[in-house]
């Protein structure tokens, strides 16, 4: 029975206009989500987490820094999980909503390479490696705007999206290789710290924020999917009946 | 069924090459242009053309192989052809693997045979010169490889050639890496064997998957 009404609300969100009353209700909870995880997070981050021994107070750069990192390859795999069911099961939601994962994490990725440029100046002493783990980011970002060129390049955007969904699928092998690049090659990025199972290397009094962060950082990729996919359904479905229906209802 | 259809299509790609003679060796022409740029812009000391030797070639390597992606697929895509392969009774994907195969012997063979030569522009070491032959043998068929992968996801679009060269160079750049780095060790007196078992894993994984990838690319394509 449960499961039914889940199969069935599935089906009926893969419908454009159902699709647009959805998102619109829940996107707004999600910013909301997002502002409140990000305030407490920030307030952490800057007033109650100690300052590192080594580092000082510049480590705090890391509550942008591995919460965007993260997000950025979390980014690519829920593309891909969206890209294999476009292409499996041929729905138009989740082609068009693959798509617009791709602009969201290449801004993750540009976050994450710029926040991790700046704390590498003073504490590296340069801003740019050519070491396993930057260059392997470095990567993603231009799988990301290849992922964007090829969608923009078709003009039959249906066809765009399922011809760029196999390049997503194509690019997901460079997400172990980001991931462990840091213990297969042993250059300047520091190794694993932060761990799910067993002790992290990092001291617990630093993880409420970063907890924070990467909760607000999931919820906001969250509510800019659902808008981006709205406002790019809308677009595509200017002439159709129930876009026109909705802008009627909108006044003038 | 009948595979006899496969040496047959790479017979005519090889023959249309050679009929259109100098057209076909235009990749390796600008693999050589490219490596005649190198001393001239950083300067023709042998120390350090003799460093940055193994990475020229290959980035050359690569660039040249780029050339020839942009008529892969599309001649046959507008005349109809690739309709008939997904018409035929023969398997698409062995198909597409001809005429990858095709692809990598008129660019891919040509820079193997002629690498001792630029070896020797850039004064790679001798001892490197073997690692860097079987270097290319095995990292070029990865490059034709991925090429006509993006080849095929670009041929439903118009303006094709620069999108096509930003959708290779992400994928290439570990091909890239093991294939220098196999050189560089050799150069330098060390064993290139862990690089080079690297790349050929590289490329059986490239061999395995891409040409599925290629046929899905395709097949959306002509939808």
């Amino acid at each position: 029975m449960i499961w039914k009404t889940i199969k069935v609300g599935f089906h009926r969100l893969g419908s454009a206009p159902s699709f647009y009353r959805f998102s619109t209700v829940v996107s707004p909870w999600l910013w909301a989500g997002f502002a409140l995880c990000s305030v407490i997070g920030v307030y952490y981050a800057l007033y109650v987490v100690p300052p590192d021994y080594q580092q000082s107070d510049s480590f705090r750069i890391l509550y942008v820094h591995v919460p965007s990192a993260w997000q950025a390859m979390a980014g690519y795999v829920v593309m891909s999980i969206l890209a294999a069911i476009a292409l499996i099961w041929r729905i138009r939601l989740t082609e068009i909503m693959a798509m617009m994962c791709a602009p969201i994490g290449a801004a993750f990725t540009a976050i994450c390479l710029a926040t991790g440029s700046i704390w590498g100046r003073p504490m590296w002493g340069t801003w740019w490696e050519w070491d396993a783990r930057l260059t392997s980011m470095l990567v993603l970002l231009f799988i990301y705007l290849g992922i964007m060129g090829l969608y923009a390049a078709f003009d039959d955007k249906r066809k765009g999206a399922r011809v760029a969904c196999i390049l997503v699928l194509v690019g997901l092998v460079n997400i172990p290789i980001i991931h462990f690049s840091v213990e297969w090659w042993t250059t300047l990025h520091q190794g694993k710290t932060i761990r799910i199972f067993g002790e992290s290397s990092m001291h617990y009094s630093m993880m409420p924020p970063l907890i924070w962060m990467t909760i607000g950082v999931k919820l906001m990729f969250g509510a800019a999917l659902l808008d981006r996919a709205r406002n790019e359904l809308l677009t595509q479905d200017r002439r159709k009946g129930w876009v026109r229906k909705i802008l009627s209802n909108k006044g003038d | 069924m009948s595979l006899r259809a496969l040496p047959a299509l790479l017979l005519r790609d090889l023959r249309l090459a050679v009929r259109h003679g100098g057209e076909s060796l235009m990749p390796l022409f600008f693999l050589f242009a490219v490596l005649i740029l190198v001393p001239l812009g950083v300067g023709p000391g042998p120390n350090l053309l003799a460093t940055i030797a193994p990475g020229m070639i290959w980035v050359a390597a690569l660039l040249a192989s780029l050339l020839a992606l942009e008529n892969l697929f599309r001649p046959d895509f507008e005349d109809g052809t690739l309709e008939q392969w997904w018409l035929g009774h023969l398997p698409v994907t062995g198909l597409v693997m001809t005429r990858l195969l095709s692809h990598w012997l008129i660019t891919g063979l040509p820079v193997i045979l002629f690498a001792p030569l630029a070896a020797q522009m850039l004064y790679l070491p001798d001892q490197a010169l073997g690692v860097l032959m079987l270097s290319l043998l095995i990292g070029t068929p990865i490059l034709s490889l991925i090429g006509g992968l993006a080849a095929a996801l670009t041929l439903g679009t118009n303006r094709g050639s620069v999108l096509l060269s930003i959708l290779v160079f992400p994928l290439v750049v570990p091909v890239l890496i093991f294939a220098t780095g196999a050189v560089a060790a050799a150069a330098d007196g060390f064993s290139p064997r862990a690089h080079l078992g690297l790349l050929a894993a590289l490329l059986v994984l490239a061999l395995t998957l891409v040409p599925l990838a290629v046929t899905a690319a395709l097949r959306l394509n002509i939808e």
